[in-house]
């Protein structure tokens, strides 16, 4: 199937001389969460921003639904819905009025029906006659959510959505965002939070310094670059690693109590077997043994860093 | 094109007019009425007529104008400058819309406004004085020509502005005595010699000129000279903002 979203070495620089995007290329399928993970000052929102037409690409295409956004942009941007980094809101402006007025600049009529059914969705029925200004910081970002959804797009940016925000409206962001993705929207955010792309996304991408250093299925991601860590709790205390087991990556807690070993899945030898050897030889004992996998934290900080080792 | 747009746009203009109703209609007409009793009774007791039109019902051309070109370009800048300042000029730049568009939807309510605001001023005017209008198609031409070229500038300086100094200094130090200057008061006739040359200068006299002609029948430089200053004005200002979207200017990075 083509790809909803086609991005062509598209490359921005801005003026000033500053290149915030390299040679970008990316595709997005119908109806997948797509996160774009990367840190502070990585070029997160000026793709985005270039893709929705807010930010004029230096070269490089952008197709979206088939339209090329400059040539066609009417129809390519018909498709996308936009919820920016900050909330930026009419303070005077009325919270039902504001949602027509979002539905208006894409041709659509007030049509009231559509328009109660969006803000019953995003719980800010009560307050469709509320001035904007006396909604909480909470339901600014849900009436944004409401704005860019007020044309039925079939794309959905979420720039950052959950920066700064508690954690009762992390979780309602992520529902939306379920709930979303179940009506066959395509949505594609971008965050810092190892735990919002692990918990929505069904790919990942990492950008750093303007380039896509990787784009992944999320499981894909975790098995192939996860790294596991077998903990062994210990039947006495030991006072520190003996020597014979030097070759292993093992770190003793201060407790005293814990070994941890950490490798590598996808190594040809994990080492446990001969790690368990060697333990029963220099007599230490184990109650109990535990394997964790290591979050896409952990394979975002590795990425980002051997990015920056090799000059990237 | 994107009709439904337009008038989203439109409206959402009109609705914060209606907000802010004393700030945007009534404080014009009641700083226009002032000037009204002020020039026209004090100084009218001592002028008694000019170009055989009596002092008061001369300046009411003038004064009209004065505030459709001052309004214009402050319900102008402010429109578009507002949505910039608050950020939220990003959904409609994201929209289906062209920037042909977006100018006609903005700077269209800017010009309904003032001139709304000139026909207010021009009723109550009417109170005051014995007003005639001897050419009411000329009228009305100067009239809206005049809103839509000062709300296309204040849209140009509401986009080049990035703080809200320079948002209120053009206006106040370069239109204000521009129009001041440019014989809304007085007939440049009156002037000495030289300074009746310098005042050619200033692209306001034109507009006066021609829009007191359409009531009175008599002007300060020929009609036609008029009308033509007034579309190089118009065709100008079109040209900037085209500019102004072809490059991007202040708007898209
Ligand atoms: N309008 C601009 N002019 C110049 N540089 C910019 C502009 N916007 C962003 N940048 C720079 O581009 C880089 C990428 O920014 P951005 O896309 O906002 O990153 P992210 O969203 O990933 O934090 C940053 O270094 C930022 O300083
Ligand atoms: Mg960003």
């Amino acid at each position: 199937m083509a790809p909803i979203l086609s991005v062509r070495q598209l490359e921005k620089t801005y003026e000033g001389g500053f290149q915030a995007l390299k040679s970008v290329s990316l595709d997005i399928q119908k109806g997948e969460v797509f996160a774009l993970l990367g840190p502070n000052g990585a070029g997160k929102t000026t793709l985005i921003s270039a893709i929705c037409g807010l930010v004029k690409p230096t070269s490089g295409t952008v197709t979206v639904g088939g339209f090329d956004i400059q040539s066609d942009f009417r129809k390519a941007r018909q498709l996308i819905g936009l919820v920016p980094q900050e909330m930026p809101t009419a303070p005077f402006e009325i919270v039902g009025d504001s949602v027509a007025f979002s539905r208006g600049l894409f041709g659509l009529r007030p049509d009231r029906s559509k328009i109660d059914a969006i803000l019953k969705d995003l719980t800010l029925y009560e307050k469709r006659t509320s001035q904007i200004m006396a909604l909480s910081g909470g339901m600014k970002r849900r009436l944004l959510v409401a704005k860019a959804l007020a044309h039925e797009p079939q794309i959905l940016f979420l720039d950052e959505p959950t920066a700064g925000v508690d954690v009762e409206l992390r979780h309602d962001m992520w529902r939306i965002v379920g709930r979303l993705r179940d009506t066959g929207v395509t949505i594609i955010l971008t965050t810092h939070y190892i735990e919002e792309a692990e918990e929505m996304a069904d790919r990942v991408g990492v950008i750093n310094k303007g380039e896509i250093i990787l784009v992944e299925n999320k499981t894909e991601l975790m098995r192939k670059l996860g790294r596991k860590v077998l903990t062994l709790t210990l039947a006495e205390p030991l006072a520190e690693i003996p020597g014979s087991l030097a070759e292993f990556d093992l770190t003793l807690s201060e407790d005293k109590h814990f070994l941890t070993y950490a490798y590598d899945t996808q190594a040809e030898r994990t080492g446990i077997t001969s790690l368990m050897s060697a333990l029963a030889a220099a007599g230490i004992r184990f109650q109990d043994l535990q394997t964790d996998q290591s979050s896409l934290e952990d394979i975002f900080v590795d990425l980002v860093r051997n990015g920056e080792a090799s000059g990237l | 094109m994107n009709f439904q747009a337009i008038k989203s746009i439109y409206i959402a203009e009109m609705a914060r007019t209606k907000r802010t109703i004393f700030q945007s209609v009534i404080s014009p007409v009641i700083s226009t009425v002032l000037y009204f009793v002020v020039f026209g009774a004090a100084i009218g007791s001592r002028i008694t007529e000019v170009d055989g039109v009596s002092y008061g019902a001369f300046i009411v051309p003038g004064l009209i104008m004065l505030s459709l070109m001052t309004q214009s370009l402050s319900n102008a800048s402010f429109g578009i400058y507002f949505p910039r300042f608050t950020g939220t000029i990003f959904e409609v730049l994201s929209a289906p819309v062209s920037f042909f568009e977006i100018t006609i939807a903005y700077v269209g309510a800017a010009a309904t406004k003032s001139i709304v605001v000139g026909l207010i001023i021009l009723g109550t005017a009417n109170f005051f004085v014995d007003l005639q209008i001897q050419h009411p198609v000329f009228m009305a031409l100067f009239f809206i020509l005049t809103a839509v070229t000062f709300a296309l500038l204040g849209f140009i300086i509401g986009i080049w502005a990035d703080n809200f100094e320079k948002l209120q200094f053009v206006p106040l130090l370069i239109v204000t005595p521009l129009a001041f200057l440019g014989g809304s008061f007085y007939s440049i006739n009156m002037l000495p010699e030289f300074w009746q040359t310098v005042t050619l200068a200033n692209p306001v006299v034109y507009l006066i000129s021609g829009f007191r002609w359409s009531f009175y029948g008599s002007a300060d430089v020929s009609l036609w000279l008029s009308l033509l200053m007034t579309m190089i004005f118009l065709a100008g200002s079109l040209a900037v903002i085209h500019w102004i979207f072809k490059t991007g200017y202040r708007l898209k990075p």
